[in-house]
């Protein structure tokens, strides 16, 4: 049976980690991230998993070292936050270039400088380009939920691509809450054991992992990574649908809430989502047409289904957690692309809120839900929380 | 009735405002409820002052807004009455509940508040049955109490799963001792 516990978001993906059981473990601690690498380690010294962690002294390190076994043919997974992911950058593309299926938790924080360490966005974001698929998490179920299918996603051989769960830092990585963990033994099904794709360590087959194409042939190999993004899509949804066997709960790209005749519609990423809900339950009562759109997964972005979702929208804010300093910010460019091809398309208003963890309330979110549904919208972008 | 019960504990540094938090909403995930806790982050220093919140349920949970107005506050350490705002966002229907050997119109007069505020020696009680300052066990207590909504029982079942290993058999039923006391006296 699967069993509910109080977990914070962080334990809850050392309790994912733990029933998958990788084979190496290279971390480094972080804020907001460390609790994940503290909880998992102690499943390491409890010998509850079997797994090779290496505490190694930078996250550049750490990702070197998941590069390196995951080529040798081993499973590895690790986890970082902010400046953290920063320093792993150059290997960050190291890693999905080579094709290796690591899986990484991102427990979202603001980076440097001003020094902050809290919550927002543009530690993930920096590293959209990187050929990682990326997909956020609500809610600490959630991040639970999304690292097991990760793991499943990154193996396909279609794929061959790593991942990137996100979360928010503090905000739901340190929320002690309802967490429903499922049974060891089905989650090991799920996972399966682990066939390395053309493994280092396999010496009857040698292969060679990152030599130097140039102009020859650098250009195929990219092309190659493309299209396995492309795979993804699809895939994504068939281990979705796989793993909703077992949970009961849907992975689709996106979650629409409320959305079916909604005038209004609020897009955002992970737990701001939740206090959307929240919102949304309270003004559906007095009979205001509001809804949410959720984005699950952000790499490979799923355009034609975002295009679909909001086609009959009158009005929809895009609200952005960091900025693209000079461009449309992450969120709002993706979806305003989604649009182009329409004829009939919703007004938008993108909204940056949440820098380095400042506070977004529900009367945050109603007021902005009341102005749209006035349609009142502007190509101005929102500061929502700002003092000024 | 809101839908969620909204708690706010403040506290200092190492007084255990955080595991206050944690301990009422494990022990109402225990009962079925739905839950979420945490603590308010920033430089975290002994002795510093600290809030930790909670949400208690019996529908899920999606918000993550702050607590802003919460109905029932908790105050471990009454010295912070006057420097740091107990009140804020209280309505008149709210609940304080603060640790001091005063009587609870004292309270009133002290922090101006309109709604119920009740009181429980906390402090006192702690140290005569554990030989410490430990008041936050015996302050979940009196919010049981006044709650209404959480069982005693499995509070009691909680703080053994917490410390039988950690702290042995005769002190965590010290504990529990202070955990029924802060119920029985709060006024």
């Amino acid at each position: 049976m699967p069993e509910i516990k109080a977990l914070t978001g962080d334990q809850a993906v050392a309790e994912a980690m733990k029933q998958i059981n990788p084979d190496v473990v290279p971390a480094y601690p972080i804020t907001p991230q460390t609790e994940i690498a503290m909880t998992f380690a102690k499943f390491v010294a409890d010998g509850d998993v079997d797994t090779e962690m290496i505490r190694v002294e930078s996250e550049h390190s750490a990702m070197s070292a998941c590069v390196g076994a995951s080529a040798a043919g081993a499973r590895a997974m690790t986890a970082t936050s902010s400046a953290g992911l920063a320093l792993m950058w150059e290997i960050v593309g190291v890693a999905s270039g080579l094709r290796l299926p690591i899986v990484m938790n991102v427990v979202n924080r603001a980076l440097s400088a001003p020094i902050n360490i809290h919550c927002d966005h543009s530690d993930s974001m920096g590293c959209r380009d990187l050929s990682w698929i990326q997909i956020y998490s609500e809610d600490a179920q959630e991040a639970y939920e999304h690292t097991i299918l990760a793991v499943r996603l990154a193996e396909n051989k279609k794929v061959l691509l790593p991942v990137m769960v996100m979360q928010d830092g503090f905000i739901t990585s340190h929320s002690l809450e309802n967490v429903e963990v499922l049974e060891d033994s089905k989650i090991k099904k799920f996972i399966g054991e682990y066939k390395p794709h053309k493994p280092l360590l396999d010496i009857k087959n040698p292969v060679t992992y990152g030599p130097l194409p140039l102009q020859n042939a650098y250009f195929e190999m990219k092309r190659q990574q493309i299209d396995a993004m492309e795979n993804a899509h699809k895939i994504f949804l068939d281990i979705g649908e796989e793993l909703s066997k077992i949970t009961k709960r849907k992975y689709y790209y996106f979650e629409e809430y409320k959305t079916k005749d909604a005038k209004a519609v609020i897009v955002v990423l992970n737990s701001t989502a939740g206090t959307t809900k929240a919102v949304i339950d309270r003004m559906r009562q007095e009979g205001k047409k509001v809804g949410l759109l959720k984005i699950r997964l952000f790499r490979p972005f799923p355009y034609k289904e975002v295009a679909n979702a909001l086609k009959d929208i009158k009005f929809a804010a895009v609200l952005d957690r960091s900025d693209s300093f000079g461009a449309n910010a992450p969120l709002y460019s993706e979806i305003k692309n989604s649009l182009y091809d329409l004829t009939k398309r919703p007004k938008l208003q993108n909204c940056i809120f949440g820098l380095g963890g400042r506070d977004i309330s529900e009367d945050d979110i109603e007021k902005l839900f009341s102005d749209l549904l006035k349609g009142n919208v502007s190509d101005k972008v929102k500061f929502i929380g700002l003092n000024e | 009735m809101k839908d969620i019960l909204e708690i706010r504990i403040h506290g200092r540094g190492g007084q255990g405002a955080k595991t206050a938090s944690q301990f009422i909403v494990e022990a109402a995930l225990d009962q079925g409820k739905y839950i979420k806790a945490f603590p308010e982050y920033g430089p975290e220093r002994r002795g510093a002052p600290v809030a930790a919140f909670a949400r208690i349920s019996d529908k899920p949970i999606h918000t993550y807004a702050p607590i802003t107005n919460p109905d029932i506050v908790l105050v471990i350490d009454n010295t912070l009455i006057g420097f740091v705002d107990v009140t804020k966002g209280l309505t008149n229907k709210g609940i304080l509940i603060v640790n001091t050997c005063e009587e609870s119109s004292k309270m009133k007069e002290k922090t101006k508040f309109k709604g119920n505020v009740y009181t429980v020696d906390a402090t006192n009680i702690s140290i005569k049955l554990l030989g410490k300052n430990l008041p936050n066990i015996s302050m979940l207590g009196a919010l049981v109490k006044i709650a209404n909504n959480i069982s005693l029982e499995s509070l009691k079942n909680k703080i053994k799963e917490k410390f039988l290993k950690k702290i042995g058999e005769e002190k965590t039923e010290k504990t529990i001792e202070s955990l029924i006391k802060g119920y029985d006296e709060v006024r």
